[in-house]
């Protein structure tokens, strides 16, 4: 069996997990509502006057905070809570292939849950003349942030059996790689400290990298810079459960 | 099949694991024994190259466990200890997912699940999902799981744990059967479940391998082995257990209850002055001194007694 055979088998339980308990439709019915409540309330969509979807992206760091750990919490702590990681472990699979596996299938839900949302894309292409590059562009962003808040969930939830622990701890390592670069806290910064060290904290946070997609700038940089965050964070997940069980 | 040398493991400063070395062969039942904490399933989870060993090395179907894990991961079935499994899944869905984690697809996969749900009695808790099944049920779904791909060699940490007497009755029939062209390797609490299913006998203790032998060896090593049992009617149990003392081959004789004027003795054999023919001398002696007895027979040891004189700290120094 090649490497594929395995992480397609692990994606299709995961996300049949997803659809068989609720967790699936709470999620999408909140994600839906939250984001339309963002996007046209609190964004002001209508009283911008302009065809873009800029108030529907700004909030995703935001939302995702919260609801992008909720859905990658369990990945591995219900695996070491039900004992089922030793089933799993044992198998003639590669750690790497579960752990990709895992976090593929909660990917392709989050971003399920993104195409969702066409209906914005198709008010917006119904009031006026938006550039609908931007759109692709702020779209793609939005998946490589939900990506690199999973892999980051996906880690912490290897180190306890516990979801709750689990959640909390993604939430505030996601809460720090905004917050590094949110301008009202590196504003606040540049007061105190030297402007090239804001500079560099900077450069890890989401929000400098999710602000190119908005534009439309598709950087390869800021791809590159999702992409290692994922990329990292599966690593250590690879580690954490190589030494827990280590013993 | 399966090739374990100077197998060690530490937790911490705790060494759970000490310098375990054993084989096993296609045909063969192991029957893994051992008090709870002796090292059982920690053995077993580094067999299955779920936790690496401290040191040592293992070899499953000719592959090095540590060196080439996934094609050793392919020789078994494992049966971890509390049969986990997913509990939102339905009993053929997670079937399904383990065929598919070992490469079987299509039809293939159709046959291989209905095989293994016909050898463990699943077929009417195939829709259900896990979650809702009993613990028996349960058990079986992730026993089935093993199963699934025929595996030459089967490692099963208590297999039996939690089935009621019938359950356990066609679990170890199962292994029993199986066992005729497997490698199995089992490890159990119940001392009658290896009498029963196993060929050969590990017991662990302490991290380390304290026995090793088919049950009849082990049981020989109890002191009861060879010892003849009677029940004598109207004997003075003093006059008895003197009489019997002196039989040829007797280490000692002692009263093991009396009642309504019935005597119950049992002659030990002397070990060291071996005679075989001990149960005739009894019966010989019983006859001269004209005795009413009604039961006569030699025991063969108890497998019970054994496992507590190696496992009990306390009367291991006793008997040394």
């Amino acid at each position: 069996m090649n490497a594929w055979g395995g992480i397609k088998a692990i994606m299709k339980r995961e996300l049949g997990g997803y659809f068989t308990s609720p967790i699936a439709y709470v999620f999408l019915v909140i994600f839906l509502l939250l984001t339309g409540f963002f996007t046209f309330t609190v964004g002001n969509f209508f009283e911008r006057g302009e065809a873009s979807l800029v108030s529907f992206f700004t909030w995703h760091p935001w939302l995702y905070l919260f609801l992008v750990p909720a859905v990658g919490m369990r990945l591995w702590s219900e695996e070491r809570r039900l004992g089922t990681m030793e089933l799993l472990l044992t198998m003639p699979i590669a750690t790497w292939q579960a752990i990709v596996g895992k976090f593929l299938a909660s990917w392709l839900f989050l971003a399920l849950a993104l195409l969702l949302t066409f209906p914005v894309v198709l008010t917006v292409n119904y009031l006026g003349d938006p550039d609908n590059g931007i759109i692709v562009a702020g779209y793609v962003g939005s998946l490589l942030l939900a990506g690199s808040y999973l892999a980051i969930s996906c880690m912490t939830s290897a180190l306890t059996r516990n979801q709750v622990i689990s959640f909390i701890l993604s939430v505030m390592i996601c809460l720090f790689l905004i917050l590094a670069g949110y301008t009202p806290v590196t504003d606040l910064l540049v007061r105190w400290a030297n402007p090239v060290l804001v500079d560099v904290i900077a450069a890890f946070s989401v929000m400098t990298h999710f602000e190119g997609f908005q534009r439309g700038v598709l950087d390869a940089r800021d791809t590159v810079f999702f992409l290692s965050v994922i990329g990292f964070a599966l690593f250590t997940t690879g580690v954490i459960i190589r030494n827990q069980r280590a013993g | 099949m399966i090739k374990v040398e100077n197998l060690s493991k530490a937790f911490g400063s705790k060494l759970a694991v000490n310098d375990i070395s054993f084989n096993l062969e296609r045909g063969e039942v192991l029957g893994f024994l051992g008090p709870n904490g002796a090292g059982k399933s920690t053995t077993m989870r580094m067999v299955t190259g779920f936790i690496p060993p401290t040191a040592g090395k293992i070899t499953v179907g000719g592959f090095d466990m540590l060196e080439n894990p996934i094609p050793a991961k392919r020789q078994f079935g494992y049966l971890p200890e509390n049969a986990p499994g997913y509990g939102d899944m339905t009993v053929q869905g997670f079937l399904n997912f383990s065929a598919e984690l070992r490469g079987i697809q299509g039809d293939a996969r159709r046959k291989a699940v209905n095989h293994a749900v016909e050898l463990c009695f699943l077929e009417s808790v195939m829709y259900q999902s896990i979650d809702t099944l009993s613990k028996g049920y349960k058990h079986r779904t992730c026993l089935a799981q093993s199963l699934i791909h025929d595996p030459a060699i089967l490692i099963l940490d208590e297999p039996t744990d939690g089935l009621d007497p019938n359950q356990k009755h066609e679990v170890r029939n199962l292994i029993k059967r199986m066992g005729e062209n497997k490698a199995i390797v089992f490890s159990t609490h119940i001392l009658e479940e290896v009498e029963a299913t196993c060929s050969r006998v590990i017991i662990i203790d302490r991290g380390r391998i304290v026995a090793n032998g088919t049950p009849q060896e082990l049981k020989a090593r109890s002191v009861y082995a060879g010892a003849v049992h009677l029940r004598a009617k109207g004997v003075p149990a003093a006059m008895l257990t003197e009489q019997l003392a002196q039989v040829r081959g007797a280490a000692k004789a002692e009263v093991i209850r009396e009642y309504d004027g019935l005597v119950e003795a049992r002659v030990y054999a002397d070990k060291a002055a071996a005679n075989p023919n001990l149960t005739r001398d009894v019966a010989e002696m019983a006859a001269q001194k004209h005795w009413e007895i009604d039961e006569l027979h030699t025991e063969e040891g108890r497998l019970d007694e054994v496992f507590r004189s190696i496992t009990l700290p306390d009367t291991v120094t006793e008997a040394a």
